[in-house]
């Protein structure tokens, strides 16, 4: 059965398996392989008879065809209310149509499949909660993405991220030293700024285990030093660990399910060897869900929680300001038109609907938030979720899908959005690229920096 | 015919649509995995009950959740029709009369005729809005096929033979017959068909709440705002 050298059903397991899907300028001969490649019909079939049970094969049964999900999608809405972008429609057409054919779909349909499960959904849950059968389309587009990324029919970077996980415990080519190395290196350029300054490697019993995006490490190390700044000034017993400190999960994205178990066990790994009271996650919102919200399923665990109480970064910036162990001087608060984007994945789907907004009563001068609309639960997905910021093949789609963004922060007149989520922050830092609307976004760390009170034993010596 | 119709295969229907929907609930709760679906279903049985029975009683509430709201013509077709489609059936007075006779019991209370007549109307009008919508809009267009309108077809005959019979439009004993056995029609449908959500609705509903009332914010102590 024909499979290429580079687009095939088998996971990249290794650094130079890396190294040769990276030299394929944009995937160019990736793509070019896939469209000869070969469906597994037997095995596809063999997959859903063992894994697609009674909750998908019952949502799929008893859809009314009512359309009433189709309002729901942004990307619907983007798409000027393509029929074709109606989630119902969507996966029906989709992994409907596969199930219903017992798996015996050809190398177009998976293409198609591919398309849609990728550049037409980002899992970002939202028409779940409009259906009233309670079908989450969502969900079956991740379970999708397992079957796609089982039979080779991937986005080129899904693949070399999922790859990445299985080889550096990480999502991208980042060593444990080449990690500490960053993250010490960062707290010394600081240290003049902050006497006293660390950053507690592999402390065991601590109160707090930090742990973080590689992309901070590979291209915002500044983050990295935020993260300690904060944890310094607020007198946090904190640790991070050498090993298993990578949050996210381009694993999940890809539908890899068994490099997302590697990825997970190896921060739960980190959590039994350390025993810290709690995890801390940097501010992003499908590492949460990876490693929080679905990653004790992927170990194994029953209790549905990891090891170790673990928050996402605003559940503690929020009791650190409440509890007063962080101290905002009130002339520094934002004083501009704010908004902020709820990340699906830890607003929709794990009930973090109040906490950014405890933060912005702290940090931002009554009367200059202006919520989106529709928010909380409800907010749309960035347009970048799910992979779909990453992906080249599909930026065109992309690009139409941050319409629903755009207008929705043009509405609010906000011109500062807060963005405790590195996808939404990429997506909207790129809306602003494609469509000019005049706005800044950023993180919570930078922006609490700037209006902290130092206490005075932690403040540098004056000269 | 007609005692053919309301003996063996009045018994027959009601027994495979009854003994069906128990066997199809059992599979669906039994084909639950707290691994696949990625929900501890088990380990917290009170959040995940909780969960359930507010996915369920919100969306029962007309105009109660997000989405019926945000589609207010369609709540109205979808309350419409189906306050008719599940009242009329079991509590209309000649329905509990016959159940009476064949099976010597009868349900709680009966409808007053006018009342009867209201829901019976107001069921035929709220289906014409269904079927207007997925004629006119394109999003439900796209999703339609040959199965919807057979299903709608079968839910209609009822009420329209019923109608028929009651206001004795021509041969009243014809059209009873027909409402009998489309009746019959659609009871031996529900178990086969997409019908089964009469009762998979609340199997459906019940383990998105669960997942909510567990997984999604259920164990950070927050509740989805349906
Ligand atoms: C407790 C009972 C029931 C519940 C909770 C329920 C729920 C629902 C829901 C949520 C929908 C999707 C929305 C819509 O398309 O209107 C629907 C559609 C539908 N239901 Fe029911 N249903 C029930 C009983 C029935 C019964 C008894 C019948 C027929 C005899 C019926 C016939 C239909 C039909 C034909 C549709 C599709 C309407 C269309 O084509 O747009 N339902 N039901
Ligand atoms: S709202 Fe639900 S039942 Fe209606 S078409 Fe969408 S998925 Fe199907
Ligand atoms: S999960 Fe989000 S992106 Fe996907 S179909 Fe539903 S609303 Fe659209
Ligand atoms: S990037 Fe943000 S808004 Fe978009 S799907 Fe992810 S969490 Fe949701």
């Amino acid at each position: 059965m024909p499979e290429g050298t580079l687009c095939n059903k088998k996971p990249v397991e290794t650094a130079e398996g890396i190294t040769t899907l990276l030299a394929d300028q944009s995937g160019k001969t990736y793509y070019e392989e896939m469209k000869s490649l070969e469906v597994d019909s037997d095995l596809l079939w063999k997959t859903i008879q063992n894994t697609c049970k009674t909750r998908i094969r019952t949502w799929l049964e008893i859809c009314a065809h009512c359309g009433m999900c189709a309002d729901s999608c942004f990307l619907y809405l983007a798409n000027d209310r393509d029929p074709k972008q109606v989630p119902a429609f969507k996966i029906q057409s989709t992994l409907g149509e596969i199930i219903k054919r017992k798996g015996k779909v050809d190398n177009k349909f998976m293409l198609h499949a591919m398309e849609v499960a990728w550049a037409q959904c980002t899992c970002c849950n939202r028409c779940g909660t409009y259906c009233p059968h309670g079908i989450d389309t969502g969900i079956m587009f991740g379970y999708l993405r397992g079957l796609l990324y089982q039979q080779g029919f991937v986005p080129w970077e899904m693949k070399i991220g999922a790859g990445m996980h299985r080889v550096y415990n990480a999502q991208m080519d980042i060593t444990s030293e080449d990690y500490i190395d960053t993250f010490e290196w960062m707290v010394e350029e600081y240290e003049d700024d902050y006497p006293g300054l660390t950053v507690p490697v592999d402390v065991e019993d601590a109160d707090i285990m930090y742990t973080v995006n590689a992309r901070e490490a590979k291209h915002y190390p500044e983050d990295l030093a935020e993260a300690a700044i904060l944890y310094h000034i607020a007198g946090e017993k904190w640790t991070v660990p050498s090993k298993g400190w990578e949050l996210t999960s381009l694993a999940m994205f890809a539908g890899d399910w068994a490099a997302c178990k590697m990825q997970v066990d190896s921060v739960y790994d980190a959590m039994e060897r350390l025993r810290p009271k709690r995890m801390i996650g940097t501010e992003c919102g499908h590492a949460h869900r990876a490693t929080v919200v679905e990653g004790p399923y992927w170990a194994g665990r029953k209790s549905g929680r990891p090891p170790v109480e673990s928050i996402h970064y605003i559940e503690w910036l929020a009791e650190a300001l409440r509890t007063g162990k962080l101290k905002i001087d009130p002339a520094k608060r934002i004083k501009e038109p704010v908004t902020l984007q709820d990340s699906c994945n830890y607003v929709r789907n794990h009930g973090l609907r109040e906490t950014a907004r405890e933060i912005i009563s702290y940090i931002v001068e009554p009367g200059y938030f202006i919520d989106m609309a529709p928010n909380k639960e409800h907010n749309f997905c960035c347009g970048g979720g799910g992979g779909f910021n990453g992906i080249g093949y599909f930026r065109k789609q992309r690009n139409i899908g941050l319409k629903v963004k755009r207008d929705q922060i043009l509405a609010t007149g906000a011109k500062l959005v807060i963005s405790p989520c590195h996808n939404c922050w990429d997506a909207i830092r790129d809306l602003e690229e494609v469509y000019e609307i005049g706005i800044k976004w950023s993180f919570l760390k930078p922006l609490i920096i700037k209006m902290l009170i130092i206490p005075e034993h932690l403040r540098p010596e004056e000269e | 015919m007609y005692s053919l119709l309301t003996g063996p295969v009045f018994y027959l229907s009601l027994g495979v649509c009854i003994i069906g929907m128990i066997v199809r609930f059992y599979q669906y709760f039994n084909g639950l995995s707290w691994q696949l679906d990625r929900v501890a279903y088990k380990e917290y049985p009170a959040m995940g009950f909780k969960g359930a029975v507010r996915s369920i009683y919100k969306w029962l509430i007309p105009y109660g959740t997000y989405g019926w709201r945000a589609q207010p013509v369609m709540a109205a077709a979808f309350f419409g029709f189906h306050v008719g489609a599940v009242l009329l059936p079991l509590f209309l007075i000649g329905h509990n009369v016959f159940l009476k006779e064949k099976l010597g019991f009868s349900l709680f209370f009966n409808l007053s005729t006018p009342v009867a007549d209201y829901l019976s109307w107001i069921a035929l009008i709220s289906l014409f809005f269904l079927i207007l919508r997925r004629l006119v809009l394109p999003e439900v267009r796209i999703l339609t096929d040959r199965k919807d309108w057979g299903i709608l077809l079968i839910s209609m005959a009822p009420f329209i033979t019923g109608m028929l019979a009651r206001y004795q439009v021509g041969d009243y004993s014809f059209w009873l017959t027909a409402h009998i056995l489309t009746g019959e029609i659609v009871l031996l449908a529900i178990p086969f068909t997409k019908l089964s959500h009469v009762f998979l609705f609340f199997a459906s509903r019940a383990q998105l709440g669960m997942d909510f009332g567990i997984k999604r914010g259920g164990l950070k102590g927050s509740k989805m705002a349906w």
